[in-house]
């Protein structure tokens, strides 16, 4: 499906990426992971057809750089940093779904489900958004058209935990007709949506592993935790992942999203000292799991 | 082509919520305000009346403005985009390069034009309502030109934008271009050749490829046959053309000079990287 094909890039005498030879199919969700100034964005941009670059790079065998609209009409892209557009929210959803030949109302509705009333902020610039507020907005806008290749840079990063679940749940709808490439600076932020990573370094692939697939993307878990004694540091951060106080303080309970535990387990690591006692029960997998 | 209207589209609205844009139309609208206010219309100068005089002292402001602020906020937007990812994240929707390009040109070139031909509008509007007598002809060969000059300094800021890979340099390079043709205006540097015994077809030649220096002759010419005001080099091409083919040139060789430059930026935005 996406072939990288000897693919070197050069920023005057520096190179970036070094030789890629990649073979990525359908319905691969990929990790793109490695430092700053690895490769990963020269990779992602090569592939959007926006570097020029030396070897080849194909998208179901049409290179991006000659037949832009055809392969770009296909591809989803969620960038790490929002771009500071100062055009009104409703401009940039028309602008996009006219482009990719989608209805506004699908976008509309992705939005609605990350819990985004693009209603209420239609006429805003998009700049003046949080940043939470327009990675829903770009995520929005990749999912809410026909795709089969999501290129994610950092998508879930200012997302809340509600809406990461929802996030998964999106992704969970698309696993057997998409190819996902998810870009992060750790591991642990994506390793839990995919099944298989690639890691870069200095313009080369280091790593290139398959990852067991015991994670429902769509799953939850119910979490109980019992603390030593209340503390108001963990309390404002279990409120924050959506937990509720059942016992002044020291018994919480909530669900995460199942890609969410690592990145769960995580945040209650730094309270590792007041936990009495924590459990973790799946309650929900997707029909195909 | 409809991807083309729905980038110009982009660029209209993302331009009038800009701050320059706010500070581009009340410069313009300001200048015909104060030349209200002044009552210029109601002199006479050099054989120069009513909203001719308003016209012509215009036009010449237009000269010195219009053309360093199309070209800094044209590379500044242009290459601040780039710097910023609005190029990685909009280049990455399906859209071709031609119809990006190209359709930034056109919103560009609107939003450039339309606040300088509504203010001069509002002049000769202002004037009939104030039963001032409107020269028409004129309105009509100056709206022009100001179309040709905004087209020819566009081209040339998208040429420097897609050149230059960051802001300070395509400001560095857009304020140089516009010096040089400051400086190879006939009473400035042609003055100055002419006097130091330059071949009058160098200083000629300079004359007629500098757009300031074309747009500065046509503009002067409905209204000074004599020339008295206009320039030795001027002088000589006046005699040479003959009026009307002059002022053909001088709506044609802008238009020409800002498409060349902007299709050469086109084919350098579409040969190397785009964000």
């Amino acid at each position: 499906m996406i072939h990288f094909n000897h693919v070197s890039k050069t920023f005057k005498r520096n190179q970036v990426l070094d030789n890629i030879d990649l073979k990525i199919e359908l319905g691969e969700r990929i990790a793109l992971v490695g430092s700053n100034g690895a490769g990963k964005t020269t990779l992602i941009r090569c592939l959007l057809g926006e570097y020029v670059y030396d070897g080849e790079v194909t998208v179901n065998g049409l290179v991006p750089r000659r037949e832009r609209t055809k392969v770009l009409q296909k591809i989803g892209f969620v960038p790490q940093l929002p771009p500071p557009l100062k055009m009104p929210v409703s401009q940039l959803v028309g602008f996009a779904a006219s482009l990719c030949n989608s209805e506004r109302k699908r976008m509309e509705d992705v939005a609605q489900r990350l819990g985004l009333d693009l209603g209420k902020i239609a006429r805003l610039p998009f700049v003046k958004l949080s940043g939470g507020m327009k990675q829903k907005l770009l995520i929005s806008i990749a999912m809410g058209r026909d795709t089969n290749i999501l290129v994610m840079d950092e998508p879930a990063a200012n997302l809340d935990p509600d809406a990461r679940h929802i996030f998964f749940e999106l992704l969970a709808e698309r696993l057997q007709n998409t190819t996902m490439l998810i870009s992060s600076h750790r591991l642990d932020e994506v390793a839990p949506l995919v099944n298989r990573v690639l890691e870069m370094d200095r313009g080369k692939v280091v790593l290139d592993d398959r990852v067991a697939e015991d994670t429902s993307l769509s799953g939850k878990l119910a979490c109980r935790l019992t603390l030593r004694r209340p503390e108001e540091a963990i309390a404002k951060a279990l409120m924050g992942w959506g937990f509720r106080d059942t016992g002044s303080g020291t018994e919480w309970e909530g669900m995460i999203a199942g890609p969410d535990r690592l990145r769960f387990l995580g945040v209650l690591s730094r309270y590792v000292g007041l936990l009495t006692q924590i459990s973790l029960d799946e309650i929900v997998r997707s029909a195909g799991q | 082509m409809k991807h083309l209207w729905l980038t110009a589209k982009l660029d209209i609205v993302e331009s009038l919520r800009a701050r320059w844009f706010m500070i581009y139309s009340l410069v313009f609208g300001g200048i015909v305000a104060l030349l209200f206010a002044f009552g210029l219309t109601e002199s006479r100068v050099l054989g120069f009346i009513g909203l001719s005089r308003l016209l012509v002292t215009y036009i010449q402001l237009s000269m010195a403005i219009l053309p360093i602020f199309v070209l800094i906020t044209t590379v500044r937007s242009v290459a601040g985009d780039r710097e910023a990812g609005v190029f990685e994240y909009l280049l990455s929707l399906p859209v071709s390069l031609s119809a990006w390009f190209w359709g930034k040109i056109v919103g560009r070139y609107l939003v450039v034009f339309l606040p300088v031909f509504a203010a001069m509008a509002a002049a000769a509007g202002w004037a009939m309502i104030k039963d001032v007598e409107v020269p028409w002809e004129m309105f009509l060969y100056y709206t022009g030109l100001l179309a040709a000059i905004s087209w020819c300094f566009l081209g040339i800021g998208m040429l420097i934008s897609t050149v230059a890979r960051s802001i300070d340099v395509a400001q560095g390079a857009a304020f140089l271009v516009w010096l040089t043709m400051l400086l190879f205006l006939d009473l400035i540097l042609l003055g100055i050749m002419i006097q130091g015994h330059v071949a009058p077809e160098v200083a000629v030649a300079l004359a007629l490829i500098n757009p300031l220096q074309v747009f500065r002759t046509a503009a002067l010419m409905l209204f000074d046959p004599q020339l008295v005001v206009i320039g030795p080099a001027a002088y000589v091409i006046f005699d040479y053309f003959g009026g009307p083919l002059f002022k053909i040139y001088a709506l044609i060789y802008p238009v020409l000079l800002g498409t060349l430059s902007a299709t050469g930026g086109y084919l350098l935005f579409r040969r190397g990287d785009l964000p």
